[in-house]
């Protein structure tokens, strides 16, 4: 490791004087294109989501997430999330174990299957549970007769938003776990650790800020997703609605300044999202840092 | 030091997840009988209220029996039907036009073929008409069916594969061509040619390719349905749109029907049966007025609501077409006229 990092230390201060010997004003141009591009495509969005879900005033929005529908859509997105996130957590975690840490046949098969959701539209996501679980589906008939319902309504939902969030945790913890290699394993399991020990006490604690931030994308998508829960929901509204299915009927309805209002809830918790995460690299910046290195 | 935090996010997560459950298993149980509509899109405001009427009139007459709220599910009247026949449990079906319930017969099965014969009027308890939406001033001066051919006239009209609306378009636009060039085929072909070659975008539901015209202020003139086109001018004002009546349109009967087979599953045949009779109930009557949709017992309606449906001369797709299940092979099955004249790439 550290003969490795020696001609990297050397390198690294030339790389340096070449990026400050820009001219000021390509500098200058570099930062101003940031700076619009976000201001256009981000900022600008997320403004007119608040100002469009404020402009019938606060009653209005008040009523408009405490509508009966609204809140079961609230609900609905808070349960679907809070199944399908640990399930994928339990899931991502073994699947990057398995990749990162041992050697076996087909691993490079089992890296491309992870990262299939992301490679396939989420509108296929969700078709192929209908061609799966659907009436005229494979397992159709035999669902039926046992009065199991699974397309358009929540277990479905589920199954949807579990497929289309699968990447995250995985794809974060990899690229981590490799990088760390086996050493720490090695050294505690000669020093007589079980090997479940040794998960709980040196795997995961090392990869636990990879983790967070797979969680925190994870759980991020699955409250918005829209494709592939759009077609596997059948829109009940009050029933198999989410958020973002809800925040579309209302646009259809004319009812913008409502459908902005349950929008803005739906932006508010991606803003939580990112305030979380920017404190606690904030707090814990040099640990994150450290486990990172390693 | 940062163990415990951790550990304290992770329990903090557990306990949120656990109470989320359990709100969810609460939620779900529930004794009452519950009704779930599929509809097409239009309907939403209808619905609403016809709802609320019968349910508040159903629970005062049996008060051991009560329904605890109906459930609504909007779209694309083909997209729906489609989301039935892989099984979304509808007590009831109120589309958008007979071929799309006949679909729902033909492949679930669980409703006779001859669902259309069980409720009087061809169980359509209200009517409607296609209609032109333009914009204020009509500033491309667009009066009939004629002109939407012309050159840089850009026409908005939903899918006819998944929107009943479409369908009922597209066969208006077809009898009107009949008519104009004496059945001459090629030349009606060559006219709905050139008419779906001025459509720009086409959406999946009414409601989308609503929300298309008015809203994103795409296209010149909208084929609409008569009751969306007075919604949109309620919605928007009268000072933002104008209704052109075409000289010739279609008689749009929108269907309903009770789905036997999830009716008898979720033993709510009683209620869902009453629901659909209550449509032609005088009261029903009124409020389907209010909304623009047309009655089939005009005297129930305030005659203020029925001033504001225009005279225009009607063909009926038995007349012209010979009914849903012969028009909708020749020109929305696969490879029909619909397949043959779109060409999306212009």
């Amino acid at each position: 490791m550290s003969d490795a990092a020696l001609p990297l230390a050397a390198a690294a201060p030339a790389r340096r004087s070449s990026a400050r010997g820009e001219s000021l004003g390509v500098r200058i141009a570099l930062i101003a294109v940031s700076l619009l591009f976000l201001l256009l495509f981000l900022l600008l969005p997320l403004a007119a989501v608040f100002v469009e879900a404020g402009s019938k005033g606060w009653e209005a929005y008040r009523a408009a997430i405490t509508e009966p529908d609204a809140l079961a859509a609230i609900r609905l997105t808070l349960l679907v999330a809070a199944i399908a996130v640990p399930f994928n957590i339990v899931v991502g975690i073994a699947a990057a174990w398995a990749v990162a840490k041992f050697e076996f046949r087909g691993k490079n098969l089992l890296i491309s299957l992870i990262d299939l959701p992301f490679s396939v539209s989420p509108v296929i996501s969700g078709l192929v549970f209908v061609l799966l679980f659907g009436a005229q589906g494979y397992f159709g008939p035999w669902l039926q007769a046992h009065d199991i319902k699974i397309v358009f309504a929540l277990p479905g939902l589920i199954l949807a938003t579990v497929f289309v969030t699968f990447p995250f945790v995985a794809r974060e913890l990899i690229p981590h776990m490799q990088s760390l290699g086996t050493a720490d394993e090695e050294a505690a399991l000669t020093l007589g650790a079980s090997p479940w020990r040794v998960f709980f006490r040196v795997t995961l604690p090392n990869v636990k800020w990879s983790l967070f931030y797979g969680v925190l994308l994870c759980n991020a998508r699955a409250m918005g997703e829209f494709g592939a829960v759009a077609v596997v929901s059948g829109k009940i509204r009050g029933l198999t609605n989410t958020m973002p299915l809800h925040i579309e009927i209302l646009y259809n309805e004319y009812m913008g300044a409502a459908a902005f209002a349950v929008a803005s809830l739906l932006a508010g918790l991606a803003l939580i999202t990112l305030a979380l995460k920017t404190f606690l690299e904030w707090r814990f910046g040099d640990e994150i840092a450290a486990s990172r290195r390693h | 030091m940062t163990r415990p935090l951790f550990r304290r996010f992770l329990r903090a997560g557990l306990v949120l997840g656990a109470f989320t459950l359990g709100l969810g298993v609460t939620a779900g149980a529930q004794a009452q009988t519950e009704l779930l509509n599929v509809s097409y899109d239009p309907t939403r405001e209808l619905y609403r209220e016809i709802n609320a009427a019968f349910i508040a009139e159903w629970n005062a007459r049996n008060p051991a029996k009560t329904i605890s709220t109906i459930r609504q599910s909007h779209g694309g009247s083909g997209a729906q039907a489609r989301t039935v026949i892989d099984g979304l449990a509808a007590d009831v079906v109120t589309l958008a036009l007979a071929g799309d319930i006949d679909a729902v017969a033909e492949r679930s099965k669980k409703l006779p073929l001859d669902w259309q014969n069980r409720l009087p009027h061809n169980s359509s308890p209200y009517t409607s008409t296609i209609v032109f939406l333009v914009r204020k001033g009509n500033p491309k001066a667009i009066q009939d069916w004629g002109d939407l051919v012309k050159p840089g006239i850009r026409v908005i009209t939903p899918n006819p594969k998944t929107s009943g609306g479409a369908r009922w378009n597209y066969l208006a636009a077809w009898a009107y061509a009949e008519k104009a060039f004496g059945k001459d085929e090629a030349k009606v072909r060559d006219y709905i040619a050139k008419l779906l070659a001025n459509v720009p975008v086409l959406d999946t539901g009414a409601r989308g390719a609503t929300t298309t015209f008015t809203q994103r202020g795409i296209g010149d003139v909208f084929l609409s349905w008569e009751n969306e086109a007075f919604l949109a001018l309620k919605e928007f004002g009268a000072d933002k749109f104008e209704i052109v009546v075409p000289s010739l349109s279609i008689l749009a009967e929108p269907p309903v029907a009770l789905v036997d087979g999830n009716v008898d599953a979720k033993k709510s045949r009683e209620q869902a049966q009453a629901y659909l009779d209550f449509l032609y109930t005088p009261k029903a009557q009124a409020i389907i007025a209010r909304n623009f949709y047309r009655p089939r017992n005009p005297e129930a309606a305030d005659p203020k609501d029925l001033a504001n449906f225009p005279k225009v001369e009607l063909i009926t797709i038995d007349d012209v077409f010979g009914g849903w299940k012969k028009a909708q092979p020749t020109h929305f099955g696969d490879g029909g006229t619909f397949d043959q004249l779109y060409k999306p790439a212009r």
